[in-house]
């Protein structure tokens, strides 16, 4: 009797430890599905006669620049076709987002950028009508970053880039023009170094480490010799010997004691730069309002620079982000008309949203070419390094592909890794995810 | 602990002297349903947000689940398999028994020193009892950002920094230095903070069930010094206690998310497995290698304390 009580009892305690065990991991996104979880989001009671408007429920990340929630709320509730309801989501947006497009109770529009894994397992729709008659407005680097299979899957909202912000007058002060290679980036960022203010901010991860928006300087390393993550080929494309030098004289900055390090904010926002924590500053276009608002004049912009004076060329990211449709939206023509009204139709409120708050470049040229507050200072100079240098981004370079390069380059750069055995193993997932994909 | 016993023996051969249909028909009549009322709404929540989910993670392990939590396009094994090859899962597993190597001993050494220090007191018990145990009030995040915001924060104005500078001494980038390593600093005075007290409450009442003629004896057998007592009186005593407390903690140490992802966020220098189950499920929508980790890792836990229980027997009665 007593054997079995106590066998009873292990096999309760070890489901018990079994039920503990498991349930810390958030596994499991079918329960809860993560998104808003708001019965709001089924449509706010107005769904029943047949002459009402279709509810959208439209996801965005959290803009930092004030007054751009207040803007799409605008915009949303301008739209004579549907009731939008705006979900504004601080933090983690990624996951969110993710787990919101499993569940039917996601969002029917959201921005994102477009990935090749969505496309496959079917999430988002197609967006190509929306934009057939003014196809050619778009740059063919929006339009090529947002088509998988030849098809198109989101349209640009924004387009964003880095900068390098410096001080003119400390590096006038300090004697040392703005850098033009690894070698100059490292010997200004030391020679700007002082008790209190470090040479430069490049992120509290050193550029390498992604999540909370980090790993600035995962594109940089590779696009400053010239290389990408991958191919055109579908290869991956950062093992060459120059993308190892230039791994190197990253960690080569890490080490060098000249950058900022443990900032209250990161590389995304220019609050360090702007509090003077450091005198030179990797950050978005976005910023720029902000930064010239604290400098004024005092304020200079260059891209990221080449490797060196023979290897490579200047960079900077084509980052943004682009309006897509679930495939699980209650009403996929509803939504898709909504994208339309206001990402492809409505100019006003598109150069609103990309210059009236923080800065970004109107992904249609021709907004862009006429927008007055891109014309003159840095601003200026930010267009014409986004249109000679940016790089875009690739729909199959996957998040997976993504994690296991970051991973090989946080050792490289912040763990005094080896470079070829990391990159080896970066090279060895890469490999079975472009298999994966492409057989 | 010896009443119930006696009791049970007394009440038996009342009940059998029943008639047994009565029994057979479910016990004393009308208590069903109370107990289906009381049961009923706690068994649903454990059914449907623990069990299930736990039978479904385990189904959707062997499916290739990209971009899917639906199961389907079975691979088998391959999920386990690619996990249990060397990579960042199983350094993660690594990492995190070093890690919990070392944290296990020192939570347990700091709570059951500060009980006997506590046990000792004798005025403002209560106050002190209250002040330790507070932090477990506290949520790991909010504690994460207030370590990370303020007080390890890596520029002139954070606290640790500042009380530095008095001595002369630079500003440290506590989060981001991986040579020395002082993220650790940052990340086990978190735990130990939020810890520490939980497990000094438990230890304590370990300590005052303990009774005072057991004290007593071995001083007339001639205990001369406290550690004498402590260590063939208090420590034996504690046994149940004790095991408990190891068991908890070895379990949260396998378990720690919360202060590393809000700390460290995706970093693979130190990144306890769910961290890396995180990132695998959510950030790279691949829910088939997600689930098949957390399987790995339940079963692991599972194992562990099972085996512990084993060799020091957990449940036994003192």
């Amino acid at each position: 009797m007593s054997g079995i009580e106590l066998s009873r009892r292990r096999f309760l305690a070890g489901l018990g430890v079994g039920a503990a065990a498991v349930g810390g991991v958030p596994l499991l996104a079918a329960c809860g599905g993560g998104s808003s979880g708001l019965a709001g989001d089924q449509g706010a009671g107005s769904g029943a006669s047949s002459g009402s408007r279709p509810n959208l429920s439209v996801w965005y990340h959290q803009y930092g620049e004030a007054g751009t929630q207040q803007a799409v709320q605008k915009y949303a509730k301008a739209y004579p076709g549907a009731n939008v309801k705006v979900q504004w989501t601080p933090g983690d947006y990624t996951s969110k987002l993710n787990s919101g497009l499993l569940s039917s109770s996601g969002p029917d529009s959201f921005e994102s950028g477009v990935n090749i894994d969505q496309v496959r397992s079917q999430q988002v729709v197609p967006l190509d009508d929306l934009v057939a008659d003014v196809k050619g407005d778009y740059t063919d680097a929006d339009i090529t970053s947002n088509t998988v299979d030849g098809k198109i899957y989101g349209i640009k909202i924004v387009d964003d880039m880095g900068c390098l912000y410096y001080r003119k007058s400390l590096l006038e002060k300090a004697g040392v023009q703005p850098p033009t290679s690894w070698d100059e980036l490292i010997a200004v960022s030391k020679e700007l170094t002082t008790k209190d203010t470090k040479g430069l901010f490049i992120g509290n991860d050193a550029g390498v480490t992604p999540s909370f928006g980090g790993g600035a300087l995962l594109g940089q390393i590779l696009w400053a010799v010239g290389a990408d993550y991958l191919t055109d080929d579908h290869k991956p494309g950062f093992t060459g010997s120059q993308a190892k030098e230039s791994f190197l004289k990253l960690r080569e900055l890490f080490e060098s004691g000249s950058i900022l390090l443990g900032a209250p904010t990161d590389w995304w926002d220019p609050s360090s730069f702007t509090q003077g924590l450091a005198a030179m500053q990797w950050c978005g276009l976005w910023a720029l309002p902000a930064i010239t608002k604290a400098f004024g004049d005092d304020v200079g912009v260059v891209p990221w620079p080449a490797f060196s004076a023979t290897v490579g060329k200047p960079s900077t990211f084509l980052g943004g982000w682009a309006a897509m449709v679930s495939a699980k939206a209650k009403d996929v023509e509803a939504a898709k008309a909504y994208v339309k009204w206001l990402w492809v139709d409505n100019a006003e409120f598109q150069e609103d949203f990309n210059l009236s708050y923080g800065f970004h470049i109107p992904p249609r040229k021709s907004l862009a070419a006429k927008a007055a507050k891109l014309q003159a200072g840095p601003a200026a100079e930010a267009l014409k390094i986004f249109n000679d240098y940016a790089v875009p981004p690739n729909p199959a370079w996957t998040p997976k592909m993504s994690a296991a390069y970051a991973d090989a380059a946080t050792a490289i750069v912040r763990k005094k890794g080896d470079v070829d055995s990391n990159l080896a193993k970066a090279e060895k997932a890469v490999l079975a995810e472009l298999d994966r994909l492409f057989g | 602990m010896s009443v119930g016993i006696p009791a049970a023996r007394v009440a038996a051969p009342a009940a059998s002297s029943r008639p047994r249909p009565v029994r057979r028909r479910g016990g004393v009549k009308g208590v069903a349903p109370a107990f289906w009322l009381f049961v009923g709404p706690f068994l649903v929540g454990l059914v449907v947000f623990v069990y299930v989910p736990i039978v479904w993670s385990v189904v959707l392990s062997f499916s290739r689940g990209q971009n899917t939590v639906t199961p389907g396009d079975w691979v088998g094994l391959q999920n386990y398999l690619d996990l249990l090859r060397p990579g960042p899962f199983l350094s993660s597993l690594l990492t995190f028994t070093v890690f919990a190597a070392f944290i296990v001993p020192l939570t347990f050494a700091l709570s059951l020193g500060l009980a006997l220090l506590l046990n000792t007191v004798t005025v403002a018990k209560t106050f002190f009892r209250s002040v330790f145990f507070l932090p477990t009030a506290c949520s790991y995040v909010v504690a994460s950002l207030v370590w990370k915001l303020s007080i390890f924060n890596g520029v002139r104005f954070g606290l640790a920094n500042t009380v530095l500078s008095w001595f002369g001494v630079g500003n440290v980038a506590w989060l981001a230095t991986t040579d020395p390593p002082w993220y650790w600093v940052v990340i086990v005075s978190a735990r130990l903070w939020l810890q520490v007290g939980f497990y000094m409450i438990l230890f304590l009442a370990g300590l005052q069930r303990i009774s005072p003629e057991l004290y007593e004896a071995a001083a007339v057998d001639g205990a001369r010094n406290s550690w004498q007592t402590f260590r063939y009186i208090t420590l034996p005593q504690l046994r149940a206690t004790s095991v408990a407390v190891l068991l908890l903690l070895l379990i949260n140490a396998y378990q720690a998310f919360d202060e590393f992802f809000n700390l460290l966020g995706n970093s693979s220098f130190a990144r306890p497995p769910l961290v890396y189950l995180y990132y695998t499920a959510q950030g790279n929508q691949d829910f088939g290698h997600g689930t098949a980790g957390a399987v790995i890792l339940a079963l692991l836990i599972m194992v562990v304390t099972l085996a512990q229980g084993k060799i020091f027997g957990f449940g036994k009665a003192d």
